[in-house]
């Protein structure tokens, strides 16, 4: 008779889950997808052994169950955070990482936008910072602030033309991860 | 104040740029509806019932003559001719071609306006005391802190798609004149025992179909730490504000939800960490924003040589005598007076004016104010500098304009939103029905004897005319498809702030005037000398009303 089985704390999938496109752009380019997106299933557990080899990005739920015994892959183990999760679910651990992304499920969910800037500002993280999901191109100049530096785009547009909204602004009020001194500091200087 | 750098401009045209862009996106049908909508709402563009709807942004409610000129011209060529002054300091363009937004804005940002952030779910327009600077019991000129808040939440990029719309409000002055506790963040400007400036903070007050007052979070915050706050407030917001329901979704829901003693530690501890970082205000920032707020060249003038000027030509005239006592406010200095222009004679919407009268208050403000012109949240306009011995002459040419009504402050001086005559999402009409009042009660003798009496009316539960915080307010209402309207009585907007309370049923439009006629009447034979309808209302409770405005005809 098989135990009954110990409550999961792996995360449940809620809505859509985040498609991973071939193609994305990374650093202001188009560039192939090296990674393999692991949506939550909802169903059998994850386990170390079972996990394919190459490049793979864990819910982040999973990831935090499998962290130990994923030790000796590290460079090859990223993270995707869910919109309702926040970024101290990572915490210290970022710095450890070679890639993060955060899911919007819908473009107007802002969330990620601060998920970001606490992981790159507070939490030290210096790899991949991937947006995936329904975000939108309108939203580059906000989302490059904020420390993303790949954008996985879901369905079939042609990514080269969306870069040009990387540029849409060449300057900015606030202090964010592209720009430590806010305007007022700046004009207080010259 | 404030002007615009090589930095502001190059921002402003690059946004214009962007949105550009985005409407031929759009047009070329490259763009979908649901995906354009959020950032035409960030760029002021409303799709309305008659027509699109263009917010214009007006800072804290200060404009130069050059920009209200400019305002003038663009509802000449874009528009129908006029503009409507709304209760968060801006003006509306209720006719503009979607194809010739990016053309306004064009021509809006020559002159150092835009439209940005005033609305969608992003932090809007912060909005001030209508005498900010001029106001005899001011603490702190709230403007450089105003402006420093504006630079601040413009395209901020974390903070552009939050769970719902974000309002700050500041307060420099003892009687809250900006209704900060109605506001996401109200805050108001305090000085220590050590006489330092810094600020109270209020969280989580909001109008809409779930009235609440802000509660204090933080009694004393430091003026260099004002923009790390904030950020802790609305960030512990964009990550924990419900986004499930968008009656919920509201920074008030939160706090309410999680206690305001929890969501305070929450910014507490989130503050901790970026308190001391890049966010903090230099003294030479705060220096920096104060420099576009100096001390007017005013004259100096004898002590009490314009009172005895104003005493005289009042004596012999009573309708300037009127107008001096109810559209003027004291200034601090010697000589001085404010003047408030009413945008509310009978008949015309509340807050409405023609395109003419926008380049005649130019024209008043270069005139006799500094070439400087404020909008109220109450829709009226305020010119703040004026030399007493220059008011009966400003009085006559207003007049001629149509804007010297003198009931600022009385029953027919009413904030009344659009409503469901230009307003998709309102259930009644709210012009016809402030009209009706104001023609039952055009009785000026009347109007003065009533006294100070705040007439707030909103169309729909989203409260855009703050009808909670009316002494009476009143909601359209929808009965089985028929327009009803729900009487509150005893809400109120300044430091003892306080939200309405139904009076019972709700009546149809032609019951208005009577109804409002009744609950005057109950006021004035209650009242005590020196009373105001809010003091009566406190002392003798909501039943009075109640039992005569619904008493069975005998």
């Amino acid at each position: 008779m098989p135990k009954p089985a110990e409550k999961s704390t792996v995360k449940k999938p809620v809505g859509a889950q985040p498609e991973n496109p071939a193609q994305l752009i990374v650093d202001g380019k188009v560039a192939d997808n090296q990674w393999n997106l692991l949506p939550l299933t909802g169903e059998e557990e994850i386990t170390a052994d079972k996990l394919a080899a190459g490049k793979i990005i864990l819910p982040a739920s999973v990831w935090l169950a499998l962290r130990e015994a994923l030790q000796d892959r590290q460079q090859e183990i990223g993270v995707w955070l869910d919109s309702d999760e926040t970024a101290d679910l990572i915490g210290e651990y970022a710095s450890e990482l070679p890639l993060i992304a955060a899911h919007f499920p819908a473009f107007t969910d802002g969330r990620g936008f601060t998920a970001a800037r606490l992981l790159r500002e507070r939490y030290g993280f210096t790899g991949e910072m991937r947006a995936v999901g329904n975000f939108i191109r309108d939203q580059l100049t906000y989302l490059t602030r904020c420390g993303f530096n790949a954008f996985a785009f879901q369905g079939d547009q042609p990514l080269s033309g969306l870069t040009e909204s990387l540029r849409d602004f060449s300057d900015s009020y606030q202090a964010a991860v592209d720009q430590p001194l806010p305007i007022h500091r700046r004009r207080a200087l010259a | 104040m404030y002007r615009y750098d090589e930095q502001d401009h190059k921002l402003i045209r690059e946004r214009v740029a962007q949105f550009r862009g985005q409407t031929e996106r759009y047009l070329a049908g490259e763009l979908s509806e649901e995906e354009f909508l959020p950032l035409r709402l960030q760029n002021g563009l409303y799709v309305q019932r008659l027509a699109p709807m263009l917010r214009i942004a007006v800072p804290y409610g200060l404009m130069n003559s050059t920009q209200v000129r400019r305002l003038a011209h663009i509802t000449r060529k874009y528009d129908k001719g006029y503009a409507h002054f709304t209760t968060r300091q801006n003006v509306q363009l209720n006719w503009p071609n979607l194809e010739d937004v990016p053309d306004i804005l064009a021509e809006l940002a020559e002159v150092e306006m835009h439209a940005v952030q005033t609305s969608g779910n992003c932090i809007r327009n912060t909005t001030t005391d209508q005498f900010a600077g001029v106001a005899g019991d001011e603490l702190v000129d709230p403007r450089p802190y105003c402006e420093l808040i504006r630079q601040w939440s413009t395209f901020h990029p974390e903070f552009a798609f939050l769970p719902r719309k974000f309002k700050i409000a500041v307060c420099g002055t003892e009687e809250d004149r900006a209704a900060i506790r109605a506001h996401d963040i109200g805050v108001q400007i305090v000085k220590n025992d050590q006489g330092e400036t810094g600020f109270q903070v209020f969280v989580g007050g909001g109008l809409g179909r779930t009235p609440i007052l802000g509660v204090a979070i933080r009694d004393f915050l430091p003026e260099t730490h004002l923009l790390s706050y904030l950020e802790a407030i609305v960030r512990v917001y964009n990550q924990l504000g419900r986004r499930d329901n968008k009656f919920k979704a509201r920074i008030k829901i939160l706090v309410k939800a999680m206690g305001p003693e929890e969501f305070a530690r929450r910014v507490e501890a989130e503050w901790e960490q970026i308190k001391d970082g890049a966010d903090e205000l230099t003294v030479e920032a705060i220096q920096w924003a104060k420099r576009f707020f100096p001390e007017q060249p005013y004259k100096s003038f004898k002590a009490g040589h314009g009172e005895a000027v104003l005493r005289d030509q009042a004596g012999g005239d009573k309708a300037f005598a009127r107008w001096l006592e109810r559209n003027t406010f004291p200034h601090r200095v010697e000589g001085y007076q404010a003047v408030t222009l009413s945008t509310k004679p009978t008949g015309i919407p509340p807050g409405d004016v023609t395109d003419r009268q926008l380049e005649a208050i130019a024209d008043l403000a270069d005139e006799f104010s500094f070439g400087e012109v404020r909008v109220t949240h109450e829709q009226n306009v305020v010119l703040a500098d004026v030399e007493q011995e220059k008011l009966f002459e400003l009085w006559q040419v207003a007049r001629k304009h149509g804007f010297a009504t003198p009931n600022i402050g009385t029953l027919t001086d009413m904030i009344c939103c659009p409503g469901g005559d230009y307003c998709s999402l309102a259930n009644a009409k709210s012009i016809p029905v402030a009209e009706a009042i104001q023609r039952k009660f055009d009785d000026l003798d009347y109007l003065y004897d009533l006294g100070d009496l705040d007439l707030n009316i909103s169309g729909c539960m989203n409260a855009c005319g703050h009808h909670h915080i009316g002494h009476i307010g009143i909601l359209g209402v929808d009965k089985k498809g028929e327009e009803f309207y729900q009487v509150q009585l005893g809400g109120s907007a300044n430091q003892d702030a306080s939200l309405g309370k139904v009076l019972g049923p709700s009546f149809s439009r032609d019951e208005m005037p009577a109804t409002i006629g009744k609950i005057l009447d109950v006021f004035v034979e209650n009242r005590q000398p020196e009373e105001f309808f809010i003091d009566t209302y406190n002392r003798i409770g909501l039943q009075p009303f109640k039992e005569r405005v619904y008493a069975k005809a005998s």
